[in-house]
């Protein structure tokens, strides 16, 4: 079966899990910013954890299915509707044949995913169904949906209508959010004002919020002084060009913190002062421009237990949704 | 130079899943030599757990799974190779010496700089008049001669998918060296020949940067539905510490290799060579020649 794109949302794009072992030359892992809910959705619809969804950003698409299908939305709260009709949240409901699934007004969070059971079917590359745009691969032609775009989807979806995602289990969305990170990188390039600066501010995210990075306004953060070592730059924030990991925390010109999210650029030359937790990512996912954040500083072994929660709250899904 | 004192490398967590290694703080081959001396032998390793292995100019990271390997044990183990590696003069790189046409001072960089002037030093001069007066050149053939002289080795591939960053292989003294855009361009043409610092480039896809922008090569570099003949086993051409040698050529040359590109037969010309550090640390100028000159 297929889907038809009637309107493609603002930014719609297939992905899934992501794909490891590329980024040593520039091939980011990409896949869902909020991966609990692309598990979510998947799991409602009694696909594989990692099955390839569509990420819809702010302002979701219009569907048309050629064949009978059983869809879940997950993540932001972006009321879908079949033929205009209001269908659930975290909840999985048969579509069918010549019906028309659209998306009402985002109203919290930022990224919603759509599940279909049999999974979007668009060939694996290097081992991912998701799209890194910036590189023109994956996904449905390396690129966000367009209107007219033909989707394929697996054959051998299972049938699971009226699952429920428990409300302690959905995520909740608010425009004020922590976000867990652990210092280090070229945080040493901070003066202890500086950052205190990072942790003591509250910080507004920017409209430059897509999956390569998020920015944010709120204070110039002060560094330590130096001579530029060979190979780095003259400006204080400048180091000689190193690996970025996902999730490091840029700071250009000690101004306007940059978080590098999946998609993200591999390597280049400016400070990174911090790391967000690999799954605090998922709240950086649904924070949508002019909403605040907090960064809160924790060690490894705070980082390991709270990735231990994480762990048990999936498993927590698994098991109240059923497999 | 057969021993070289080496500092301690500096490790930092990257969150609960990315270690990241500093070789050194500042720019050398010798830093460079070390970061792919450790990831060559890392790959070989290659602990379960780990996700990628990514070398940069004089520092590296590994991605991994904190459930299949616990950090502290991956740290330890990263440290043990370091120490396995010394200082890395002893490595031999299995490689390749890569030719890249370039049109210089091409229409379509220059059109992109004139219209980003005004983040730029000098919005005066071009890129290359700019990199050429502050490097002490008298001309912009002068510029060129140094830039296409001698060769560069690939000292990172990222940034975006196949973006090769390059190291001038001559001494300190000699690097070209220019600072970025004072703000970057969100737009910089497929295939440009760039430099910020001292690394030069080659942008594999249009987009964002903030290098200098000197020329153009015909040459793609990045095909991700893998049509051309040069990415038949994989999308990406180059790979760290290839070797590349910039030939600068004119725009009837430039325009019959686009047509070899869009005709699908086009090749980058590229040989297997193995490269030694010692020797090439020992006589930089004369290993440099004997590269180039090595007849297949």
């Amino acid at each position: 079966m297929t889907l038809e794109v009637r309107k493609p949302g603002l930014s719609t794009t297939v992905q899934d899990a992501g794909r490891n072992g590329h980024y040593d030359v520039g091939i980011p892992p990409s896949g869902a910013l909020d991966q609990y809910s692309l598990l979510a959705a998947n799991q409602l619809v009694g696909n594989p954890a990692g099955a390839a969804a569509l990420e819809c950003v702010y302002m979701g698409p219009e569907l048309v299915f050629t064949e009978d299908a059983v869809v879940a939305v997950a993540g932001a709260s972006m009321q879908p509707k079949v033929d205009g009709e209001e269908r659930p949240l975290w909840e999985s409901f048969p579509v069918s044949a010549g019906q028309v699934l659209s998306f009402g007004y985002l109203t919290g969070g930022a990224r919603a995913y759509l599940a279909v059971s049999g999974g979007v079917a668009v060939p694996e590359v290097l081992g991912s169904r998701s799209t890194y745009a910036l590189g023109a691969l994956g996904g449905h032609e390396g690129r966000p949906l367009q209107e007219g775009d033909v989707l394929p989807v697996g054959a051998d979806g299972a049938s699971t209508p009226g699952r429920s995602v428990p409300e302690q289990l959905r995520s909740s969305f608010s425009k004020d959010v922590e976000v867990r990170v652990m210092m280090g990188l070229y945080d040493h390039r901070l003066t202890e004002g500086g950052r205190e600066t990072f942790l003591g501010t509250t910080w507004t995210l920017t409209p430059t919020a897509d999956r390569i990075g998020f920015r944010y306004k709120g204070a110039e953060l002060e560094t330590v002084e130096r001579e530029p070592p060979f190979g780095a730059g003259q400006d204080p924030s400048n180091i000689v060009d190193a690996p970025y990991p996902i999730g490091s925390i840029q700071v250009p010109g000690s101004v306007e913190p940059i978080i590098l999210h999946r998609d993200a650029v591999s390597g280049g030359g400016y400070m990174m002062i911090a790391t967000v937790l690999s799954g605090d990512l998922d709240v950086v996912a649904q924070c949508a421009p002019n909403s605040r954040t907090r960064f809160v500083a924790v060690d490894l072994d705070e980082a390991l237990a709270i990735r231990a929660e994480r762990r048990k709250r999936i498993d927590a899904l698994k098991e109240a949704v059923g497999s | 130079m057969s021993t070289t004192e080496v500092a301690t490398a500096r490790y930092s967590w990257g969150g609960d899943d990315h270690i990241f290694v500093e070789l050194a703080e500042e720019m050398s081959l010798l830093a460079m030599f070390r970061a792919m001396a450790i990831t060559n032998r890392l790959r070989d390793e290659r602990p379960d757990g780990v996700l990628d292995i990514c070398p940069a100019n004089a520092s590296y990271q590994v991605r991994y799974d904190p459930d299949v390997i616990e950090p502290r044990t991956l740290l330890a183990l990263l440290q043990d190779v370091e120490a396995q590696v010394g200082d890395a003069t002893d490595v031999a790189l299995a490689t390749r010496v890569v030719e890249i046409p370039v049109l210089y001072r091409d229409p379509w960089t220059t059109e992109t700089l004139m219209r980003f002037r005004d983040r730029h030093q000098d919005p005066d001069v071009t890129d290359i008049e700019y990199a050429a007066r502050i490097n002490d050149f008298s001309s912009v053939d002068e510029f060129i001669a140094a830039h296409s002289g001698s060769p560069w080795i690939t000292s990172m591939v990222g940034f975006v998918a196949g973006l090769p960053f390059l190291y001038q292989m001559v001494g300190r003294e000699r690097q070209l060296v220019v600072p970025k855009y004072l703000r970057p361009r969100t737009d910089t043409p497929k295939q440009t020949v760039g430099h910020g610092g001292c690394f030069g480039c080659i942008y594999s896809v249009r987009g964002a940067g903030g290098y200098q922008m000197f020329g153009i090569t015909p040459a793609p570099i990045y095909d991700p539905k893998q049509t051309m003949p040069d990415f038949e086993d994989f999308m990406v051409f180059f790979r760290p510490a290839d070797v590349v040698r910039f030939v600068p050529i004119d725009r009837e040359r430039y325009d019959a290799y686009l047509a070899d590109v869009e005709a699908g037969t086009f090749r980058i010309t590229a040989r297997p060579v193995e490269f030694h550090a010692r020797e090439f640390l020992n006589d930089p100028d004369g290993y440099n020649r004997r590269l180039l000159e090595e007849t297949p």
